[in-house]
């Protein structure tokens, strides 16, 4: 039973998450042209993935239909997990830059929480504008494995909100570095090139051999996409899903823990400019 | 035509000066433009630490395919790419200070925001193409030479064309950037891989519809002397030069119809 004092917070955390919602489903034609994109990489990346597979009929546990749905799953998952940036970060770099950010620190629902679901109310337009269509886009063109079970799907909703709050804690510490660099825009190339290599957005991480691997899959970017995917392909099933779930909560935990630490001393670089 | 050419250096030469002002953001965007498009040459290398081949290809013949691919790109991105923004201008109406410019209104489109930090890719892919020309098992001739120049240049500017066509499309629809997106981007993808890896009706496509399998595949074939998979007639081999001529024509026209279409914004 929730007290009065966690309705008032959570009320107003619920309403900016559906405006963020609302916000990007009126953009209807970029919707539909990325959707068009999505469906295209989807297309040569498969053939690409068929034509490794089909010399390593079982590469890294996978066979040819994994290794498919696999690609389709990653080309879902680019909108609303930000596999590389994106999402909040555009207005909040802005906000730095002309110093608005100066009110959101002043809000009541607190700094994290207000950005974490601005994020989530994107997120949550783009699973069902982006990912929904670009999978049945996928499931028409090709053989495609999908979720056994209720419970499965669930799982699957479970872990993809799971990789966007650890994305969002990637990328809002990425953004922070603007309170010390004044432009951040460096440090998020890094963090796209990190996104896009070891999400498995090219490769799925099971491919990669030997030590490599092992910190690939460690590593926090491995929740944004090969958890989901091994959920989602039953290759993780009973305790491992717990694991899989587990291994993400704790990137989340770590990185906004990390989040407010980092948070905390960059106010004390805020100037905010007199008039 | 000279004319145009001295415009467009003076206006890139505007955004160059001015992204100097910059100099080590300059520096750290061009070093990871280079590494973003290199992580997928990575990705290439990675697979090929497990299988020795793909659809019959070697990693060298693969590195022929995808350094040109790779260079022609990145040189038409560096030189036009920014006209994908064409549809903003359109919707705010700011395109109208393009056309009372005393220069063409795609010379000024092409020069605008012109971002030299885009030779990052231009980079990755010449120095994958100048690797695999060294190890592709190429047996040179004069006439490999030519075809390999041939080839880069005809490449070049399928994909300028393909840019240009991009930015055109946004008189008509400007919300739709990233559909232009998917051909350009897209076709690099694609081309980046033998065509041996993918179905028959696709290849056709890319060949007869959207003709991005001219950028290499064809004079691919005819610099490893490899017979087409497909079977196709090996007169394509030939033809990239004439095709790229062709879509530039064809460029030309869907960027003048697109230019007299355009009305400006309302109040």
């Amino acid at each position: 039973m929730r007290t009065t004092g966690e309705r008032q917070r959570l009320g107003p955390l619920a309403a900016i998450a559906g405006r963020s919602f609302q916000r990007y489903a009126t953009y209807r034609t970029a919707t539909f042209a990325g959707l068009f994109t999505n469906a295209m990489f989807g297309v040569f990346v498969a053939y690409t993935f068929i034509a490794l597979w089909s010399q390593k009929p079982h590469l890294g546990g996978y066979d040819r239909t994994d290794a498919v749905t696999f690609v389709w799953i990653a080309q879902a998952l680019i909108m609303p997990v930000a596999t590389w940036g994106g999402g909040f970060q555009a207005d909040f770099s802005e906000r730095i830059r002309s110093g608005d950010i100066a009110i959101d620190l002043y809000r009541p629902t607190g700094f994290i929480p207000w950005w974490l679901a601005v994020d989530l109310g994107r997120a949550s337009f783009h699973f069902l504008g982006r990912s929904v269509p670009t999978i049945m886009v996928g499931a028409l063109l090709f053989d495609l494995r999908m979720p056994a079970t209720a419970a499965t799907w669930l799982l699957v909703v479970l872990a993809a909100y799971l990789a966007v709050v650890v994305s969002f804690g990637i990328r809002f510490l990425v953004s922070l570095t603007a309170f010390w660099l004044l432009d951040s825009q460096g440090v998020e190339q890094v963090a796209t090139i990190l996104g896009m290599f070891c999400s498995g957005m090219i490769l799925p991480l099971v491919v990669f051999p030997g030590l490599a691997g092992d910190l690939l899959r460690g590593a926090p970017w491995a929740a944004f996409i090969q958890v989901p995917a091994d959920i989602w392909l039953g290759k993780r099933t009973g305790f491992a899903v717990a694991r899989g779930v587990a291994f993400q909560v704790g990137w989340a935990v770590l990185l906004l823990g990390a989040s407010y630490v980092a948070l905390r001393r960059a106010e004390h670089k805020v100037v905010v400019q007199g008039g | 035509m000279v004319e145009s050419i001295r415009a467009y250096v003076l206006l890139s030469g505007i955004w160059v000066r001015s992204t100097m002002a910059y100099r080590t953001s300059f520096v750290i965007m061009t070093v990871s433009q280079f590494a973003i498009t290199f992580v997928d040459f990575v990705a290439l290398l990675v697979m090929f630490s497990r299988v020795d081949q793909l659809g019959g290809f070697s990693l060298s013949e693969i590195a022929l395919l995808y350094g040109t691919s790779s260079l022609a790109l990145g040189v038409a991105d560096l030189a036009l790419g920014n006209i994908e923004h064409l549809g903003r201008r359109v919707r705010d109406g700011s395109f109208d200070q393009m056309l009372i410019r005393p220069v063409p209104a795609l010379v000024s489109m092409c020069a605008d925001r012109f971002a030299l930090r885009r030779v990052g890719r231009v980079g990755q892919g010449a120095l994958v193409l100048g690797w695999a020309l060294l190890n592709a098992p190429v047996d040179w001739t004069a006439a490999r030479v030519v075809m390999t120049m041939a080839m880069v240049l005809s490449a070049t500017l399928i994909f300028a064309s393909i840019f240009v066509l991009g930015g055109a499309i946004q008189f008509w629809s400007s919300d739709s950037a990233e559909v232009a997106n998917a051909f350009t981007y897209g076709g690099n993808f694609l081309t980046q891989y033998p065509m041996a890896i993918y179905p028959a009706e696709l290849v056709r496509g890319v060949t007869f519809l959207i003709p991005v399998a001219f950028v290499n595949w064809y004079p691919t074939l005819y610099l490893l002397d490899r017979p087409d998979p497909f079977g196709f007639p090996s007169v394509l081999r030939f033809l990239s030069p004439a095709v790229a001529v062709l879509v530039v024509a064809v460029t030309g026209l869907v960027w003048r119809t697109g230019l007299r279409r355009y009305r400006s914004t309302g109040s």
